[in-house]
């Protein structure tokens, strides 16, 4: 058993980042937050806050899409799906109606890197709850007529979102930029791939990856460390440890060609997505391309896309700019909805503001502004149980340390001018890139 | 809105029993701004709402989107302050801002690290009074807006149905127009216009500030009366109240474009809270759909597999009686009329016989936990007291308790009879048309 203790002063950032010649006085934000490794593997991060009655819970498994076959693509996404859909000992209607009548909520949902099953409960029902959650944790029987209805569900809201111009342009974008490596595919798959998947697929995949030396349990709200271990204890005993299966490599292609797809639908407006590779969470150049992305386009009102776009020219309700943080490097683009005739004029715009960032140092005002927001917003980003229990799940997943939040402020304040350029030019390729363009095409009339 | 329902009523219902007091420190100004201030000490942060009673109900003839357009250009600077700045003074503070306008009220708000709280005061008091309205700024915003009608509205099948929805549902209150406006109406907004509307919607009198957070009460009051206590109270404004006549029919309304699936829109008119019925038509759109183990999932979701999803909501806080919606997708494949002769199928059901005890009991729970849980969060708690200070003060939280704990199996048929009937509804059935090319 290897515990150590970790404590937050949240404080201190604030004192570190402002003047204090304010009408209050700061007061103190501390966080304690116990890291276990138990005897299983399991890694256990606990924060006790007793401001109010609740409890919430984030167990996260180490296995997504990177862990599945492109002929089942949506397998990882179907055995989340399929945890609430009857155990050992409950059907799946018994699982809704039993965790709906305490007012809670349980849910199981899948990202590019990672699956979580979430609790959130009041702590008068948190035994119940804590025992529906481990039910569905250690105990899914993957009914085949549950298998079938939920593939068909799938299939069905899959269909749906073709309603959304932006889905189907963010769709075409990834398989483009990623060609073959399992990012270019919708978690869901496609309703080819979901056919593939059998009951034998699930029950493997779920054997392989639900283990406890392969998840993170992080618990944050009205809950004391002895209670958490009397429900360790009583719910989480029979899970045993095992070896993984090896995962097979990845590999991305990365084509340096410009590449533009144009997909014809009966829209008034054209959406826009324009990039290409970007970063892993892993590259140390992270928070250089952050404070670089805030100034271009990821920086709401303040970044240069949105002052020109939509303040200055009136193209657009939205424009921004985007890295994905993912274990494996994810992507970065621009996505934009603008009148079918002006999608011309906004492509260009957006791919003149790529260069400039990569000709000019940004101003000092623009640097010092953008360092404020990003350590300036982390308290508001971290202000409710269930954004801590989320964000230290997080912290332990991408290995950055339970000091995150003490050492970021040093991260984003030592980045300089030259810092800026340098990545902007590494990171950023206004020749080489993939363009899509959902619109009525006829009058968007691309010369792109 | 649903999650912001299900927390309202549960304000109510625990405040007396399981939680703390809540400790609301109110005050009016002089020239009638009142100021509600809730401290919250759990983390460094706070937010910092203004709510002006106005929305898009108050907005002449052929000039809907409005109210919304006004909202955006409460962005675009001052006297003091040029255009945009505003938001990059906010975020260079780490701190983050917005706007929603609704049909009856339009609120700004703030959330910052509490110790920067001043800033907001005065960034409020100054655009309350000092808006330039710049005609050139004003025609690229209003191009903005109509990007985002676009966006919204137009090219979103399921949205643009609610809107022929609303429009048929009314025929006489302004509720019949959306908030966004119509795009002929955006074209003819000019800048008196906004102008006239400001000076007469946008003042002390007509507004309530609200804060919520980790904020120091009589500190913070003796600010605002130091930056907003100078500024004069607004002109009277006549209050219109508009009566819609009672519906003797049911209406249809089919709208035909690309789509991938068929949808189902239904509305029925419905009172608003403090209506007596207001209460269990609550209760009762959770039984209808809180949730998966609810009756319209079990029977058209998870049963029949005729739709991927179905709803129902129901929001009593709007100023005058607005709708009581109950919607759903149908599955590919399915007929909507299954779908539709299904989800009337439910609906008499509920007519003839009460739901049990346990039906009833789960709606409570859901209600309970959710207001806990919510609390998690000094934004939406102080968006609660907003909305009930729209309606008139937020001691109506009280009231509304009350009503809610009154609801019993009879109410739920009573209500599901007087409302939920053939003759009060408005129904819309999106008919999917398609055609998609793909060129590489």
């Amino acid at each position: 058993m290897n515990s150590k203790q970790f404590k937050k002063h949240l404080i201190f950032l604030l004192l570190l980042l402002f003047t204090v010649s304010c009408l209050l006085t700061p007061n103190a934000y501390a966080f304690n937050v116990k890291r276990t490794a138990l005897q299983n593997g399991l890694v256990v991060l606990h924060s006790e806050e007793h401001s109010l009655p609740i409890v919430m819970v984030t167990l996260l498994v180490k296995a997504s899409q990177l862990n599945e076959s492109k002929d089942k693509a949506g397998l990882a996404n179907l055995t989340a799906e399929l945890l609430l859909e009857g155990t050992k000992h409950r059907k799946s209607t018994d699982i809704s109606e039993e965790i709906e009548f305490l007012g809670a909520s349980l849910d199981a949902s899948n990202s590019r890197d990672y699956i979580t099953i979430s609790l959130s409960v009041l702590k008068k029902d948190m035994s119940k709850g804590f025992e529906l959650f481990s039910d569905i944790l250690l105990n899914p029987t993957f009914p085949q007529h549950e298998i079938e209805r939920k593939k068909e569900l799938i299939k069905g809201s899959l269909k749906q979102s073709e309603e959304n111009p932006s889905f189907i342009a963010e769709r075409a974008f990834r398989k483009e930029v990623f060609g073959k490596h399992p990012y270019g595919r919708l978690t869901e798959g496609s309703a080819e791939t979901i056919d593939t998947i059998k009951r034998e697929d699930l029950i493997k995949f779920y054997s392989d990856h639900f283990l406890p030396n392969n998840s993170i349990l992080s618990i944050v709200g009205d809950l004391t460390e002895d209670e958490l271990n009397t429900f360790i204890k009583r719910y989480l005993d029979d899970w045993k440890k095992a070896d993984l299966p090896p995962r097979s490599a990845t590999g991305l292609e990365e084509k340096k060609t410009k590449r533009v797809v144009k997909i014809d639908k009966d829209l008034t407006q054209a959406t826009i997505i324009l990039g290409h590779i970007g970063i892993s969470r892993d590259n140390p150049d992270y928070y250089a391309v952050s404070i670089m992305n805030y100034i271009f386009g990821g920086g709401g009102f303040s970044s240069r896309l949105m002052q020109s776009i939509r303040d200055e020219m009136g193209l657009a309700y939205d424009v921004d700019s985007s890295f994905s943080l993912n274990k494996e490097k994810g992507l970065f683009q621009v996505e934009v909805q603008t009148k079918n005739d002006s999608a011309e004029l906004v492509i260009s715009e957006v791919l003149k503001q790529m260069e400039r960032i990569r000709k000019e140092h940004v101003s000092d005002e623009d640097l010092s502004d953008a360092k404020s927001y990003l350590t300036g917003s982390f308290p508001r980003r971290l202000d409710t149980n269930r954004k801590i229990a989320d964000f230290l799940a997080f912290v332990e997943f991408y290995n950055l340390g339970l000091d995150y939040i003490e050492k970021y402020p040093g991260y984003i304040n030592s980045i300089t001018k030259e810092d800026i350029l340098k990545v902007a030019r590494k990171y950023l390729d206004p020749e080489n890139y993939v363009l899509v363009v959902v619109a009525n095409q006829k009058k968007a009339a691309l010369t792109y | 809105m649903k999650q912001f329902r299900i927390a309202l009523i549960y304000l109510i219902l625990i405040i007396p029993s399981t939680l703390y007091a809540l400790d609301i420190k109110e005050q009016k100004l002089d020239n009638g701004l009142k100021v509600l201030i809730v401290e919250k000490h759990k983390a460094p942060v706070a937010t910092f709402q203004v709510w002006y009673r106005t929305g898009s109900r108050d907005e002449p003839a052929g000039k809907s989107g409005l109210s919304h357009l006004l909202e955006h250009m409460m962005f675009k600077g001052t006297s003091r302050y040029g255009p945009s700045v505003l938001s990059k003074i906010i975020q260079k503070s780490g701190g983050t801002d917005n706007a929603y306008t609704t049909q009856d009220y339009t609120v700004y708000l703030e959330l910052f690290s509490s110790d920067r709280i001043t800033l907001p005061i005065d960034l409020e008091a100054d655009r309350m009074q000092n808006l330039t309205l710049d005609p050139k700024e004003m025609f690229s915003e209003r191009s903005v807006v109509m990007e985002e009608r676009r966006l919204r509205y137009e090219d979103d099948p399921q949205n643009s149905l609610f809107e022929e929805v609303e429009a048929a549902a009314y025929k006489v209150h302004p509720y019949q127009r959306p908030v966004i406006g119509w795009m002929s109406d955006l074209k003819s907004i000019e800048r008196d216009d906004l102008y006239n509307y400001y000076k007469t919607h946008y003042s002390p009198s007509n507004a309530v500030i609200v804060i919520v957070g980790d904020v120091k009460a009589d500190q913070i009051i003796e600010h605002i009366k130091i930056l907003f206590g100078d500024i004069p109270p607004g002109p009277l404004r006549k209050n219109i109240n508009f009566s819609e006549p009672e519906q003797r029919g049911e209406r249809r309304v089919l709208l035909r474009r690309e789509a991938e699936l068929p949808y189902l829109l239904v509305a029925y008119h419905a009172p608003s809270f403090p209506h007596e019925d207001s209460y269990a038509l609550d209760v009762l759109s959770l039984i209808l759909s809180g949730g998966k183990s609810s009756r319209l999932y079990t029977s058209l979701v998870y049963e029949k597999k005729i739709a991927l999803d179905v709803d129902s909501d129901y929001d009593g806080f709007n100023r005058e009686p607005y709708l009581f919606f109950l919607d759903a997708t149908a599955s590919p494949g399915s007929d909507i009329k299954d779908v539709e002769n299904t989800l009337y199928a439910e609906i008499e059901k509920i007519k003839k016989e009460p739901p049990s005890e346990r039906e009833i009991q789960k709606a409570k729970n859901q209600i309970e936990a959710s207001f806990i849980m919510e609390q998690d969060s000094i934004y939406l708690e102080a968006i609660k007291y907003g909305i009930f200070e729209m309606l008139g003060d937020w001691g109506l939280i009280d009231r509304y308790l009350e009503g809610i704990r009154k609801v019993t199996r009879e109410d739920i048929v009573k209500v599901a009879n007087r409302y939920l009937k053939e003759d009060n509804r408005t129904v819309g059935i999106l008919i999917p048309t398609k055609e998609v090319k793909s060129e590489k």
